[in-house]
Formats: C-alpha cells, structure tokens, sequence
C-alpha cells in the first residue's frame, strides 16, 4: 500500500486541469480551443495558467460562436490535429447541436468508413446554482440518444483526469460533460493518477439488497443515501455509469442480478431519458431475476426555476432515494408485510 | 465615432434634463445595493451589473413609446427599470420570491413584464435578436405602429443570430433597432481578439442596415442618435444599429477575477462615469443645485429602501406549485 506521502488533495477542477495539461504535453496536435479559456482563465478556471505555459497557438481564445468553433474543432480533427474544444456549459452547445449531431457523428458513416472524426468535446453540465432555466440543463442523456459520439460522465477526480486521454485517443468524436456542482469538490487521490478507460461502468459501492445506478454529481447523492440505508439495515450497490454512451450494460445488469432491484437516479428529464433506456435494458434482459419494478428518479419536468426552494424540489434529492428504496425493499407500499 | 456632443438645451427642457439624472442615479444607486445584496446571499445565482453603462438604455428608452417592445440581455436590470418595470418587483425577482416580476421563476437574468412590454431577460447571447426580429415582424403584419428594441453585447456579434437576424429584419423591412452595447469584453475577450472587423457598424452595413457609432458614455449623444434611429424605424425605413461605445466599470458577473484587463484601464474609463459627468454638467448649468441633487439621493435612496423591503417581505411560492407553466393553463 502507498504510504500517506504518497497521497494529496485536489479539487475536480485541478484534476481536469492536470488532465488537460499532461494531454497538451503528451501530443503535438493537441490543442485547447474555446471561449475564454486562454487570459480569462476559463470560466470554471480549469484552463488557468494554460495560456502562459502553451500559448496562444494552442490555447485559443474563440469568439461567441459555438457552431463555429465546434465545427472548426470537428474539421481541425478531420485534418490531423487532435483539438480539444470546451464548451462553456451544455446550455450553448445547443448552438453547435447541428455541428456535433449533423456532422460529427454522421462523417465517418456517410463516408462508408473513410473519415474518422477524433475530436474531443469538454463542456460543463448540471443544475443547483440558482441560475435558472437557461443556465441548468443536463442534457448529457440527451446526447447519448445519438448513434456516432460517445458520451462520458467523470464524477471523480480520477475520472475527470484521466477520461481525456483515452478520449482523445479514441479515433471518434468524444464528448465529456464534466458537472459544474463537482468542480470544487476535494478527494484525496494518489501522487500519480493512474490510466482510466472509456468503456466500463464502475461499481462504487458493493451492496446486496438494492442497485442504485447513476452518474455525475447524483452519485453523490446515491452514496449519501445509500450511508443512510446501511444505519437501517438495508446495503445499496452504488453504480457509476461512467459511459453514457456506448452503455456498459453487463455490469449493471449482473449487478442486479444479484440485488434484484434496481432504482435509477438521473438529474435529467424522465420523459424519453437516459433513465427510461435503462430501465428498459434491465426489463428486456433481467426481468425475471427482479423482485419489485425498476423505479426511476429523475428531475422535475420543468425548465429550472430561480428560486432555491424551487429549485432544489426539481432535483432528486438523497431523502428521496432512501424513501423510494426503503419502499421498494418493503414491497410496494412502505409497510413491512412479513 | 462622433466627437462633438449636442448641446443640451437643444435636447431637453429643465424638466427632462433633471429627470434624466434622476433615472441614471435609479440605476446606479438600485444596482450598488443589489450587489451589497448578493453579497448578503439574498441575491443568488448570476448577477451582471450595468454600472458605467447607463448612459446608454437612458439615452434611448425613454424616447420609445410606452407600447415599443423592448428585448434585452442577462444584464438588463436597467433596461427593465427604464421601461418601467417597478424596482420592487425587480429586487423581488433577484430575491426569489413570487412577488417578483418573473414569479421568482427567472431571477435576475429573466426579468419579464408583458405589461410594460418587456420582452426579457435572456441569456443565452444572442438569442434575443431573433425573438425582436420576431416581434417587429408581428407588428409589421398587424400594422400597430409599433417599434422594438434589442439590446445586446459586441461579443454577441460573433454569434450566428446576429447575422441570421439583422439579415432578415433588413430583407423584410422590419421595424427593429439593434443597439449594440459595446463595451470591450466579452467577459475576458477583447473586441479585437474576437472580431476580425473591430468597426461593427461595418457589419450591419453589409447587411443594409443604417447604421451609426456614438459615444455611450454621453448621454447627449446618446439620446440624440436615439431618436433619430427611432423616428426612422417607426416611419418604416427598416431596421436601424445603433453602436454605442461604453465600458462596463464591474466585474463581468460576481465571479470574475478580472485577469484579462489593466485595473488603470478600468480607472481610466471610470474618469467618463456617465453619472458623474452628467450630473456636474447639469450643475455647470444651473440645472440643479446642491440642495435639489441632495434631495434627488434621497428620494431614489427611498426607493430602493422601498425595493428591498417589498422584496423582503415577500413570500416563497408553493412547492406544489413547481409544475406550473410548463404548458399554458387555459
Ligand atoms: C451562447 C452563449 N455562449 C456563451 C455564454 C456565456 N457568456 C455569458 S455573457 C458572455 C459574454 C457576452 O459578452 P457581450 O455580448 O459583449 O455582452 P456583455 O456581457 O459585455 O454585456 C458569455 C461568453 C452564453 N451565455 N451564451
């Protein structure tokens, strides 16, 4: 085991930095372009101090034209350059929907095979901030609908770090939503980070009654649940899906094969979800191994209200999941038949 | 950029004169407390302050008609104020609190009020210039008479519903003003590290579009180049862009640390406060004397007061509530 020395205290956003900084070193052809990323410091100051070590060439400030640069970015990885483009938030990456859903993950398709798109795109997600409905959407499950990207969701440091070089090396379009509530978060994580993959979902947390599956900053809550679960004697496995796109089905369908009851908790919108595919994946596959029904926690369906009170109610919320679980582990109604 | 000012008494009459200091210091003095505020936590999310801009939304939106629609940014707690939106139930909205101009469902980025035809409040940059397009369309069709105005960054000129919107209200004629704030940054870009052609009016002249740069820290200029893009919009002559050159004095949002700009470039702007520089040229002219200026303070300290204590009495909407106007309740 590493001793103590071994180990130190990061926040996500320094994490995310040091992932982009190591990738700018490793590879000539990388290069970070976005709004404010380079004398502002981004705009979570996750690419602060970037501009002063790498310059201006590979640092590039972009103008308010999201369809633009994203597209550049999409073409600059057509012609041999491994670019990194952030977007502010999710919010604006609807300006650039056409570019990423229209282009990049159509080329190598409709070019029988003959144009890869390797193009990584970072860009901030999430609600909780009181910003309202403009500034609040999760729309990452969204993406994941779309056959030709694929679709990441680091919720750890480890994650945040070490997601962008397999994504960058991965010879098609790879998107990173990176959750804005996690950017001050602290973990103690090792000297070195050690290499992630881009293909499997992890379990966080091993239990035997329930399988909690979620990802991004929910996972949080999922384990703040699930520590209230034990104290009442009930063990929730905690899943974080990691990939939303291509989706590691076999380890949460194995995992509820053995708890044989499953709770989704997803920040975004239940209607036509993320959720809404796993919970049809576990039916089609693991139906008759389940003892309750698939339950889903989801956001309100509504476009995110300013105020707090309001808008902590839109969100799932830890007491939620305990609540639903423990009803589900009673059987139906929250009232222990046996 | 013109260089000579209008004389104010060609502008205005004592009345208007004095009552244009009143609006900018309305403006200064409920955007000071709105930052003590945020600062407080009272006021939570994003806040974009206006302080050094006000000579613009006060040279021009006094000059359009009560019934003019008006579309602004995430930065539009004057413009609101201007059009007259009460400050209550601005500070209510910042607050949270259903008394608030938006139900406190949009806070301080998505001030709205049908009744004084304020058409928002919104933040995604660039998105307000179709919806005023879209507006001036209407009024086009429904032959009201009616003008709008739009609000909105330099930044916001890189964006493609800039082009898509100035192109389309020049092709149809449509009875819009454009008014550029052009205040340097777009939160850390400089104009000239994001727009090849850094003369702007330029760009609205390839789309047709009369056009013209003034000075946004005078408000005579202002106001002088406000009415005459408004009389020809309203007489049908199709769109207008108007430039106005200005600078934001406060961070872009409460966030910001500021790194891309010299702190003796912000001191060098704050020189040309367009409040200061107003109210010692109405001095200069025997507009106002100490006494009066005082009692101006007083009377839009009170009305702040008033603004914050309305906000703080009021009340948080039912959480049951929460799935409310999603889909229209007919
Ligand atoms: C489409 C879009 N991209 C990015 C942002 C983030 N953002 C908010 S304001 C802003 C700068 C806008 O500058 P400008 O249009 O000049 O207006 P100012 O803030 O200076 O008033 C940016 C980048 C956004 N809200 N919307």
């Amino acid at each position: 085991m590493a001793d103590d020395n071994d180990k130190r205290t990061l926040s996500y956003r320094e994490a995310a930095g040091e992932g982009l900084r190591e990738a700018l070193n490793r590879d000539e052809r990388v290069f970070l372009m976005g709004e404010d990323v380079g004398r502002y410091g981004g705009c979570f100051a996750v690419s602060k101090g970037l501009l002063a070590e790498f310059g201006p060439e590979r640092i590039r400030d972009t103008p308010l034209s999201e369809s633009g640069f994203v597209g550049i970015g999409i073409g600059a990885a057509v012609g041999g350059m491994r670019p990194i483009v952030e977007i502010m938030t999710v919010n604006f990456s609807l300006l650039a929907l056409d570019q990423i859903v229209n282009h990049a993950a159509t080329l190598l398709h409709m070019s029988g095979g003959q144009f890869n798109v390797p193009v990584v795109i970072r860009m901030s997600t999430g609600a909780g901030n009181q910003l309202a409905a403009q500034h609040s959407h999760r729309l990452e499950g969204w993406y994941a609908h779309i056959p030709g990207i694929k679709i990441l969701a680091p919720a750890t440091l480890e994650d945040v770090h070490g997601m962008l070089q397999p994504a960058l090396e991965d010879p098609d379009p790879v998107l990173i939503f990176e959750h804005s509530v996690l950017y001050n978060l602290q973990q103690e994580v090792p000297a070195e980070f050690s290499a992630v993959d881009i293909s499997t979902a992890r379990i966080h947390r091993v239990g035997s009654d329930v399988t909690l599956i979620t990802y991004g900053a929910s996972l949080y809550k999922c384990l703040d649940a699930a520590a209230t679960l034990t104290e009442q004697g009930i063990e929730a496995e905690v899943i974080d899906l990691r990939v939303l796109r291509p989706l590691d089905e076999t380890t949460f369908l194995n995992s509820v094969r053995k708890t044989r009851r499953a709770l989704i908790v997803d920040e975004g919108w239940r209607s036509g979800s993320l959720s809404a595919e796993i919970s049809a994946r576990i039916m089609e596959q693991a139906f008759y191994d389940l003892d309750a029904p698939v339950e889903r926690l989801c956001s309100a369906e509504v476009p995110m209200p300013y105020a707090q009170h309001m808008e902590q109610a839109a969100l799932p919320q830890p007491e939620a999941i305990v609540a639903m679980i423990k009803r589900m582990v009673a059987g139906g109604d929250g009232v222990d038949h046996e | 950029m013109e260089k000579t000012s209008p004389k104010l008494t060609e502008l205005f009459d004592r009345d208007t004169a004095v009552e244009r200091l009143r609006q900018m210091t309305l403006l200064r003095r409920f955007e000071e407390k709105s930052a003590e505020l945020y600062s407080a936590t009272k006021i939570r999310g994003f806040l974009h302050l206006y302080v050094g801009q006000e000579a613009v939304a006060t040279g021009i939106i006094p000059y359009l008609n009560p019934d003019d629609g008006v579309v602004a940014t995430y930065r539009e707690h004057c413009h609101a104020l201007l059009k007259g939106v009460s400050a209550a139930s601005i500070m209510a909205e910042m607050y949270g609190k259903q008394e608030g101009c938006s139900r406190g469902r949009g806070g301080s980025m998505h001030l709205f009020d049908a009744a004084s035809r304020f058409y928002g409040g919104w933040a995604i940059v660039g998105g307000g210039m179709p919806l005023a397009a879209g507006l001036a369309l209407a009024d086009k069709m429904q032959h009201t008479g009616r003008i709008n105005c739009v609000f909105f960054g330099e930044g916001a000129m890189a964006e493609g519903e800039f082009h898509e919107a100035m192109n389309l209200a020049s092709l149809w004629q449509l009875p819009v003003l454009f008014v550029c704030e052009n205040n340097l940054y777009a939160m850390g870009t400089r104009l000239d590290l994001s727009e090849a052609q850094t003369d702007l009016s330029q760009k609205a002249a390839s789309y047709n579009v009369a056009s013209r740069a003034v000075d946004g820290m005078d408000l005579l200029q202002v106001t002088e180049a406000a009415r005459q893009a408004i009389s020809h919009v309203r007489s049908g002559q199709g769109p207008y862009f108007l430039e106005c050159r200005t600078y934001r004095f406060r961070a872009h949002s409460m966030f910001d640390a500021e790194l891309y700009r010299e702190k003796a470039e912000v001191e060098q702007w704050k020189q040309r406060d367009p409040l200061l520089s107003y109210g010692q040229l109405l001095q200069k002219l025997g507009c106002l004397d100490d006494a009066a200026l005082e009692q101006l303070e007083a009377d839009v300290a009170h009305e702040v007061d008033e603004a914050v204590r309305y906000a703080e009495a009021g009340s948080w909407e039912a959480v049951e509530d929460l799935s409310r106007f999603v889909y229209s309740e007919t």
